[in-house]
C-alpha cells in the first residue's frame, strides 16, 4: 500500500493516461475523451469519472476494470468508477494526438464536428493512401463507433470513426 | 408501486430491451454480412438504452421502498428482502409486468418486416427523445440526449432500407406491403398515453402529427401506400403499455429469462 499522502491528482492522471481502449488499443481513454475527471477523497479513496461512448458499448465494463487494475498496480485499491451521462460524449472531445494515432493504426479519424449532419460523410480520407476518392460500404462497422468505407484508389477497405 | 415515473421508465426500458432482443435474433442470419452487423449494432444501442432506463428505475424503486419501509416483495422483479437492480428488472418480472410496446415484440418474419418495425419505432423514438431531452427530470433528459445521437442513425439507416425495398423489385414491394398490413395496427399504441404517462409532460399529439408526416414522406418516396391511404379509421391494438401482450412476449421471456430462473444469481 502506498502512502496516500503522496498521491496527487497529477499522479493519478498519469496512471490513467496509460489505460487504453480495448477495441482501439492505440488510443488511451484520455485521447477518446472517455476520462472526464478523477478525484482524490479525504479518506484516501479515488473516484474516476468516465463517460460511455455509445450506450451499449461493451468495452465500457472492461475499461472500468482496466482502470482499477492500473490504479491497483500503484497500490491504490479504494477505487470507485462512476459513469456520467451528461454532457453526452462526442467525438469532438477526441484529441488531435488521438486522431493522428487512429490514422496511423489504419482507422480514418472523424473528419467533421458532431454537428455535421450530412451523411454519408463526404471525402473521407483513406488512412492508407490519403485518397479522398472513397465510398461508404456500410453505416455500421466492426464496432458501434465505426462505419465501413472502401478506397477507390488503393482498393483497401477501412474503418471510419464516425462523427458522433 | 404506483409511481408514474417508475412505470414510465420500465415502459421505455422494456420496449428497448424487447426490440433489442428481437433484432439480436438476426445475428448470423442477416441477408448480407454488413447488414447483419448493422442490425446487431442497433440491438446493442437499444440494449444500452434499456440498461440506463432500468438502472434509473431500480434506483427510484429502491429509494421509494426505503422511504416506505416496504419489506414484502412488490411486483417489480425483486427477490424478498433484496434491492432491485437492472438485472432483476429484466430477468425476474413476468409477462404481465412488462410494459413494452406490442410493436417491439412482434416476431421476425422476413427482412422487410424487420426493417419496417425498426423504422416505425425509431422514427417514434427520435421524436420522443427530442422532447425528452428537455424533460424536467434531469436524468431522463440526459439519457434521451445521449441516446438521440444513436437513434438518428437508426432512423437514417432503416428509412433508407424502407425506400430501397418499397421502391425496389415487385417482390420486395409486395413484401413491404405485407409487412405494413402486419404491423400497422401496433403503431397506434405509441401515441395513446397510458395512465402513468398522463402527467409526465409528454405531448403525444405533437409526436403523433410529426411521426405521421415523417412516415408519409418516407412512404411516398418508397412508393408505398398506407392502410386506408393514410386517413380514416384503422383498428389499433393496444395493451402492451399496461401488460396485456400478444402471445409472442411469453416466448421471448422464456428465452431471455431461462438462465436466471433456472440458476438464480448465476453470473456470466
Amino acid at each position: 500500500m502506498v502512502n496516500t499522502a503522496n498521491i496527487s491528482k497529477e499522479l493519478l492522471l498519469g496512471i490513467l493516461e496509460t489505460v487504453t481502449d480495448p477495441e482501439v488499443p492505440v488510443l488511451t481513454i484520455n485521447d477518446l475523451g472517455i476520462l472526464r475527471d478523477v478525484q482524490l477523497k479525504d479518506d484516501g479513496s479515488v473516484e474516476v469519472f468516465i463517460t460511455p461512448t455509445y450506450n451499449g458499448c461493451p468495452a465500457m465494463d472492461m475499461i472500468a476494470t482496466n482502470i482499477r487494475l492500473a490504479l491497483a498496480e500503484h497500490g491504490i485499491q479504494n477505487i470507485k468508477v462512476t459513469s456520467v451521462l451528461s454532457p453526452a460524449w462526442t467525438t469532438d472531445w477526441m484529441s488531435e494526438e488521438g486522431k493522428r494515432k487512429l490514422k496511423e493504426y489504419g482507422i480514418a479519424p472523424p473528419q467533421y464536428s458532431s454537428g455535421h449532419s450530412r451523411w454519408p460523410n463526404d471525402n473521407v480520407t483513406c488512412p492508407h493512401c490519403n485518397s479522398q476518392h472513397t465510398n461508404l460500404i456500410s453505416e455500421f462497422g466492426s464496432t458501434a463507433c465505426k462505419a465501413l468505407y472502401q478506397c477507390n484508389d488503393c482498393q483497401e477497405p477501412f474503418d471510419y470513426f464516425k462523427c458522433h | 408501486m404506483n409511481n408514474p415515473l417508475i412505470n414510465y421508465l420500465l415502459h421505455l426500458a422494456d420496449t428497448t430491451l424487447i426490440l433489442s432482443h428481437r433484432n439480436s435474433e438476426w445475428c448470423g442470419h442477416g441477408p448480407i454480412l454488413e447488414q447483419d452487423i448493422a442490425l446487431t449494432n442497433i440491438s446493442l444501442d437499444l440494449l444500452g438504452q434499456a440498461r440506463l432506463f432500468y438502472q434509473y428505475a431500480a434506483q427510484l424503486i429502491n429509494e421509494s421502498k426505503k422511504a416506505e419501509g416496504v419489506k414484502a416483495p412488490s411486483p417489480q422483479g425483486e427477490r424478498v428482502g433484496d434491492e432491485v437492480n437492472e438485472d432483476t428488472l429484466a430477468y425476474l418480472r413476468t409477462e404481465r409486468q412488462f410494459k413494452n410496446l406490442l410493436l417491439a415484440e412482434q416476431p421476425n418474419s422476413d427482412w422487410g418486416q424487420t426493417i419496417l418495425r425498426q423504422y416505425l419505432y425509431s422514427q417514434f423514438q427520435q421524436l420522443l427523445f427530442q422532447q425528452l431531452q428537455h424533460h424536467n427530470d434531469e436524468h431522463i433528459a440526459a439519457i434521451a440526449t445521449k441516446s438521440l445521437k444513436e437513434t438518428n442513425y437508426h432512423v437514417r439507416w432503416s428509412s433508407e432500407w424502407v425506400i430501397r425495398l418499397g421502391d425496389g423489385t415487385a417482390e420486395s414491394k409486395q413484401r413491404m406491403l405485407h409487412a405494413i398490413n402486419e404491423l400497422w395496427c401496433y403503431t397506434g399504441e405509441m401515441f395513446i398515453a397510458a395512465d402513468y404517462e398522463l402527467h409526465l409532460n409528454i405531448d403525444f399529439n405533437d409526436i403523433n402529427n410529426r411521426w405521421t408526416e415523417k412516415v408519409n414522406t418516407v412512404f411516398a418516396e418508397a412508393a408505398l401506400i398506407l392502410p386506408s391511404g393514410g386517413g380514416g379509421a384503422v383498428f389499433m391494438q393496444t395493451g402492451g403499455k399496461t401488460g396485456t401482450h400478444t402471445e409472442h412476449l411469453g416466448y421471448i421471456l422464456a428465452d431471455l429469462q431461462y438462465l436466471q430462473r433456472a440458476y438464480p444469481n448465476s453470473q456470466w
